[in-house]
């Protein structure tokens, strides 16, 4: 009945899903009309005018904004306004972007490694209480951030980590999603046998993780890194209360953009599309990926 | 004299791994070991991060909102219920309440059926499927705080592009900051314009996973694409639209980002026309320094969240229909009817696809 889960599933099925989808497309045939395409061109627009528009005040100068006769084609002015960024003291933005690009990477990696080895244990290995640990786990992801921010921030204060780059790693370092993510793939991707066979050749339970385990998980683990590096990348409000303007990250030095002066949006919006790039150049090569992973998520959620 | 033997082995108090007669090895005995005990040891991690940064500062919470907590001395003294009341006492709670209802169904509700709908377009047969696929996604890796940057510019009260666009064609310009619904729909819109591609997502994904015989069997009996879509589609997203609905719930309720950035200052407009409740909560916490009542204020939202949780299930599974169309009390005519042609539809479907329960019918 299903088309897009098959039944028998084989070891890693990376393609088949899009197999099947494309033969029962074949049979629908016919190709929709004009409209489709133009809503989809709407769609597209406004997801990319907010950019274009910020590269045609970051642009422009301190006056572009109130001009009402304002040009559609980016004026000269967006590197002296970069350069005008990066070089403020006060935004701290090459810092900022060294603290991002640290903590969104060990956290991403982290997760992954933690989320693996849990996924794979509550996947693939029996133990007493294992089904009953894993509602807990999904359990906690309704429990929201603001429930423990307080205590969390006398803990970190108290060891002397506010203002430090640790207290937004540690708290991040494993998660929960992570954890249900590959769970839910290593179910279906890693037959019995395989782990069965390994023991049989005397190999030890980490052994068998790390050759069995870890290449069967190697797509969705890729998945969760990218997942979580935008989602740590982008998060704001415990950084925000826990960092200060010395030692931000790039959305905490973003937030100092506009307080800090007599705001001059030519200076926001050309710093908002500078801490925007190296993300849109991590969608350019990963976007299919984010895409097929969101997708493959909601099936099997 | 056999006896006394005999019997000091068999009751000995022996070591359990000695009982068997055959001789255990170190290395078969630490494999045991191993087969029983790694498993905790692979997702100790996950518990023990959780108990440090997760459990013990959501129990905590509560112990200091009973709290006079002191900051200078990190330490409190027990006054019972009195930060709960203070919160429930304030206006400003009331109003940030209503501003985070405000602001959740203005950027939830016309998501989702946007959702919906480029949803069903991209499940169309359409050209450079990924293409489409990876357009919707693009506001999705722009981080909350300069979405929200971009368009406070744009929903400029004087000199925003929104408002020129309005006055361009005649119309008056919206006071975006000062009324309030009306920067809960500036709010909203930066909400929908990251959020909707990935939502839309997650329905395509469920959207294809709809077996293609309905539509087939649909077309058969001459239902045209809106009724297949209402028919058979919509039924079918009911696990996923729960899904959906459950998630935005409790990040839209926790909105944060989006209004504290909204204008320079940060509190959430003169008169709190956009203050939200985790707004109110920083600057509580962080903007007074009281701890307490910081620490009320986020049990009280974590108790709406999950009673608003609990409802929105309640409230989604009995407006989208169930897939077997069962239930027969409907109201409305049109919809019995729809009902029915669906039932027909999957029996149909059934038949195409299953011809051993043709024998059942």
């Amino acid at each position: 009945m299903t088309a897009v889960t098959p039944a028998p599933v084989p070891v890693i099925d990376r393609d088949l899903p899009a197999r099947g989808r494309r033969r029962t497309r074949a049979v629908r045939g016919s190709r929709p009309g004009w409209f489709v395409y133009a809503a989809l061109g709407a769609v597209l627009l406004a997801s990319v005018f907010p950019f274009y528009w910020s590269l045609l005040i970051g642009s422009g100068d301190a006056s572009t904004v109130r001009d009402p006769n304002m040009s559609w084609i980016p004026g000269g002015n967006f590197l002296a306004n970069a350069a005008a960024v990066m070089g403020d003291p006060a935004v701290n933005f090459w810092p900022a972007l060294m603290n991002s690009v640290i903590s969104s990477g060990i956290i991403a990696a982290s997760v992954v490694f933690f989320s693996t080895l849990a996924g794979w244990a509550f996947a693939k290995l029996t133990f007493r209480g294992g089904p009953w640990l894993l509602l807990f786990v999904v359990g906690t992801m309704a429990v929201p951030m603001q429930l423990g921010v307080v205590p969390l921030y006398i803990l970190f204060s108290e060891l002397g980590w506010t203002g430090q780059l640790g207290a937004i790693i540690v708290p991040a370092l494993t998660s929960a999603f992570g954890v249900f993510w590959m769970t839910q793939y290593l179910r279906q991707a890693v037959p019995d046998e395989l782990i069965e066979a390994a023991r049989v050749d005397g190999a030890t339970s980490f052994r068998t993780f790390l050759t069995v385990g870890v290449p069967a998980a190697r797509p969705a683990a890729a998945m969760l890194g990218l997942f979580t590096f935008v989602s740590a990348w982008n998060n704001f409000f415990w950084p925000f209360i826990v960092l200060d303007r010395q030692n931000p990250t790039l959305p905490v030095a973003l937030s100092l953009l506009q307080s800090n002066y007599f705001v001059d949006y030519s200076k926001v919006l050309a710093g908002v599309l500078l801490s925007t790039i190296p993300l849109l150049v991590l969608f350019v090569f990963a976007g299919k990926q984010l895409v097929s992973g969101i997708m493959q998520g909601a099936v099997k959620g | 004299m056999t006896s006394t033997l005999e019997r000091p082995t068999r009751s000995a108090p022996a070591p359990a791994g000695a009982r068997q007669p055959r001789r255990i090895g170190f290395g078969q005995r630490r494999s045991a070991w191993d087969l029983k005990f790694s498993p905790y040891l692979y997702i100790s991690p996950f518990f023990i991060l959780f108990a440090i940064t997760g459990l013990f500062p959501i129990a905590y919470t509560a112990v200091i909102s009973f709290m006079d907590w002191d900051l200078v001395r990190n330490s409190g003294h027990f006054i019972g219920f009195d930060q709960y009341a203070w919160v429930l006492s304030q206006p400003k709670f009331w109003v940030a309440l209503r501003n985070t209802f405000s602001i959740f169904l203005l950027s939830s509700v016309p998501q989702l059926i946007l959702a919906i709908f480029i949803a069903a377009m991209l499940d169309q047969n359409i050209r450079a499927k990924t293409f489409w696929r990876m357009s919707v996604l693009i506001p999705y890796v722009m981080a909350p705080v300069a979405v929200a940057l971009i368009f406070s510019n744009m929903f400029g009260d004087q000199y925003g592009v929104v408002n020129t666009t309005l006055q361009n064609l005649g119309l008056p310009a919206v006071p975006w900051h000062s009324d309030a619904l009306a920067s809960h729909v500036a709010i909203a819109t930066m909400v929908n314009f990251r959020w909707t591609g990935y939502n839309t997502l997650i329905l395509l994904a469920a959207m294809q996973a709809i077996p293609r015989e309905f539509y087939e069997a649909a077309t058969v009996d001459g239902a045209g694409k809106v009724r297949q879509f209402f028919s058979i589609t919509l039924p079918s997203l009911k696990p996923t639209l729960i899904f959906v609905i459950i998630t935005s719930t409790i990040g839209g309720l926790q909105i944060f980002d989006e209004p504290r950035m909204y204008d320079q200052y940060g509190t959430g407009g003169a008169d709190n026309q956009w203050l939200t409740v985790t707004l109110w909560l920083y600057n509580i916490g962080w903007g007074e320094w009281n701890f307490g009542r910081a620490a009320a204020l986020a049990w009280i939202l974590f108790l709406i969240i999950l009673i608003i949780g609990a409802m929105n299930m309640l409230v989604t599974r009995s407006l989208v229909r169930d897939e077997g169309g069962r239930d027969q009390r409907s109201r409305r005519e049109r919809r019995a009817q729809a009902r029915a042609a669906k039932q027909r539809l999957a029996a149909d479907a059934a038949r195409l696809s299953t011809p051993t329960k043709e024998a059942r019918r």
